[in-house]
């Protein structure tokens, strides 16, 4: 498991890549992952290209990441996800509070 | 002094040696060197000392009269059980064999004579490193055991706590309830509840906590009070959703939620009423024809909306006697094999598929994951519900508090609930609480409830909202009619239902007539009240329920008021 997180040269997206698996072992760098940046950027990416199992405590952190980002007004979008983590995102309908394709 | 290691702190150390020369000589040298000095002159001398005065080091000469330095050195160990006390054996010998016996005997280090006071002094430094490293070590380890056995205790109680709340329901009296949760795990986060309603319909909650352990159990506690206290008090499944999700949005942390599954089953209506918020799709299955219909996840988990964006719609499935609702958590789907494969729906439908006897699914389920993986998950939690014939209405709680003489028996009260109410608001839980206040009445609460929500939603459904049950006669139509159902009432903007009670005493006991009024167009009584008394068909159950539960049912008013009596007799 390994996070990375970069900002986009105009400051106004934050791109979070997970590789591996998402569980709760993450928790800490997830965080870290965006709350080390000082500027607030206007759009969340997470992108799940490379995660291979995703469990209900890292739909803990989406959760964690969208408060943070502003709640209802957060622009979070969740990319690049595996028919198998798109599975877990379905079934607790994470679509009605995440931009998810 | 100056060329010595500085002494961190003063210790006692015991010097045990058999030469008044060489005693003398030691001892000078390290009261020097800043420390306390005790003496003995042979190995048993030495042993009492240390036993009474329990130096912190002891430096023991090898050959003595009366017990040698061998033989102290391991009663001493003995003594000191745990907590290193150092032994620097002090030593003429020189061949190899006899300073290694030194050690064999339990001794830490050597030196050699004559002394040396630079050396002697390095080597008192560094025995009292490493006897203070072992007495860090020690106290750690003891704190970690307690602090592990207190943590024990903890997750024991809360867990004893934990199974009463969850457990405390119907769920293990029931007959028709069969359920399987792995024992594993301390808590696994999984949490089944299942209790009956006043009207003796079934509710039944299969949540899945985020994580596991303390924390799922701490939300697991107001989610199963909510669940009981509720459904107990005659609360359909949209209000106990809603304080469900809003308690929990407010107890919980951003990232903690509970996926779950809460139905109600009604063997007198022949319906299961659905809500599912991010558990795996369950299933509906009917015996007759084999079909498994899926109830899916349409929603977002407990305790992650607030209550304005709270979706409380249900989904409603007609059963016959004897089909079966099967629920299960994510540990059965998400069982893994060595190669991160997940067991997955498709397998369990293959089970499905493959199963013959309806009794032996969940050995069979069982069986299949234990083939894909060698060993089950600790969080895997199945339970199946069977429709069964209608129990005896029972009267739920404790009867008489006291001998009734407390009881309001001569009064009246008339309500009149008008559209925005009837949109959101369900009022039968408050018109039983206040009818229960009689406790003649009370023996009888499982009747009068159903009666009571029998005609309320008659008066709502086919009065006020125009629906008309013949469109229940199949399972489309079924569906059909409960889609309507939402659509009219969620655009309805006139209507009422007035309720009216009137309770007056009797010379046996009392009589209480129970009035309910709809706005709707009315139907035509005596064609209705014609039709056979037809519990087995879908649609026309109410009228015959409530026709088998009162004494006494009469319609005006061309159908639009309707009225029942529910008479008691006063406790000798």
């Amino acid at each position: 498991m390994s996070i990375e997180s970069e900002v986009s040269l105009d400051g106004t997206t934050l791109t979070i890549a997970i590789k591996g698996r998402f569980d709760f072992g993450s928790h800490q760098d997830f965080r870290n992952s965006y709350e080390r940046f000082y500027k607030v950027p206007d759009t969340y990416i997470v992108n799940l290209k490379e995660t291979t199992y995703m469990d209900s405590s890292a739909l803990g952190m989406l959760l964690l990441l969208r408060d943070h980002a502003g709640g209802d007004e957060a622009e979070v979008r969740v990319i690049n996800s595996s028919s198998d983590v798109r599975k877990i995102l379905a079934i607790s309908n994470f679509d009605k509070l995440f931009d998810i394709n | 002094m100056s060329v010595l290691a500085p002494v961190l702190e003063p210790l006692t150390i015991l010097i045990a040696e058999d030469s008044a020369a060489d005693l003398l000589l030691l001892s000078t040298i390290i009261r020097r060197q800043g420390h306390q000095v005790l003496t003995a002159s042979n190995g048993e001398e030495a042993v009492e000392v240390f036993t009474r005065e329990r130096p912190q080091l002891v430096l023991m000469d090898a050959l003595m009269p009366v017990m040698d330095g061998f033989e102290a050195v391991r009663r001493i160990k003995q003594l000191a059980g745990e907590a290193l006390v150092p032994i620097i054996f002090l030593t003429s010998l020189r061949e190899s064999e006899a300073l290694a016996q030194c050690l064999d005997a339990g001794g830490d280090d050597f030196l050699p004579k004559p002394y040396n006071p630079l050396i002697l002094a390095a080597k008192i430094n560094a025995m009292d490193r490493l006897r203070r490293l072992q007495a860090t070590v020690l106290q750690q380890r003891d704190l970690i055991a307690r602090h592990h056995d207190y943590l024990l205790h903890e997750q024991r109680v809360a867990k004893a706590v934990f199974d009463k709340v969850a457990h405390s329901g119907c769920i293990n009296a029931a007959p028709n309830i069969r359920y399987l949760q792995s024992p594993y795990a301390l808590f696994n986060g999984d949490l089944l509840l299942a209790a009956y309603t006043p009207s003796g319909d079934m509710h039944v909650l299969l949540g899945d906590f985020t994580g596991h352990g303390l924390p799922a159990a701490v939300g697991a506690m107001p989610l199963a009070e909510v669940f009981y206290g509720m459904t107990a008090k005659g609360y359909g499944l949209t209000q106990i959703l809603r304080e469900m999700n809003a308690k929990l949005k407010r107890i919980l942390p951003v990232d903690m939620f509970c996926c779950a599954t809460l139905l109600c089953l009604s063997a007198q209506r022949r319906v299961v009423e659905v809500w599912n918020g991010g558990m795996p799709e369950g299933y509906v299955h009917e015996i007759t024809t084999g079909k498994r219909t899926p109830l899916m996840s349409r929603h977002l988990p407990l305790g992650v909306l607030l209550a304005e964006a709270f979706d409380d719609r249900t989904e409603v499935w007609p059963m016959a006697v004897g089909d079966r609702v099967f629920l299960l958590s994510d540990g059965v789907l998400d069982t893994a094999d060595a190669n991160e494969q997940l067991f997955g729906a498709g397998r369990l439908r293959q089970v499905f598929a493959a199963n013959r006897e309806p009794d032996h699914l969940f050995e069979e389920i069982e069986l299949a994951l234990a083939a894909f993986r060698g060993e089950v998950r600790d969080d895997v939690s199945m339970v199946e519900i069977t429709l069964q014939p209608g129990q005896s209405l029972r009267a739920t709680g404790q009867l008489y508090a006291d001998s009734g003489q407390s009881s309001p028996l001569d009064w009246s009260v008339s309500f009149e609930f008008r559209a925005e109410t009837l949109k959101r608001y369900n009022p039968l839980p408050y018109l039983l609480q206040l009818l229960l206040e009689i406790h003649g009445l009370r023996e009888q609460s499982g009747a009068l409830y159903s009666v009571m929500a029998e005609l309320y939603s008659n008066a709502l459904e086919h009065g006020v909202l125009g629906l008309d049950s013949r469109l229940k006669r199949d399972a489309q139509g079924f569906a059909e009619y409960y889609r309507l159902r939402n659509d009219r009432l969620a655009r309805l903007n006139s209507g009422y239902v007035r309720v009216h009670v009137q309770v007056v005493p009797t010379e046996v006991g009392g009589k209480m007539t129970l009035r309910i009024e709809d706005s709707g167009a009315g139907f035509d009584v005596e064609q209705v009240l014609a039709r056979p008394l037809d519990i087995d068909r879908l649609s026309g159950r109410g009228l015959s329920l409530v026709r088998q539960l009162s004494s006494d049912v009469r319609w005006s008013d061309g159908g639009r008021s309707v009225c029942v009596e529910f008479s008691w007799e006063a406790l000798a």
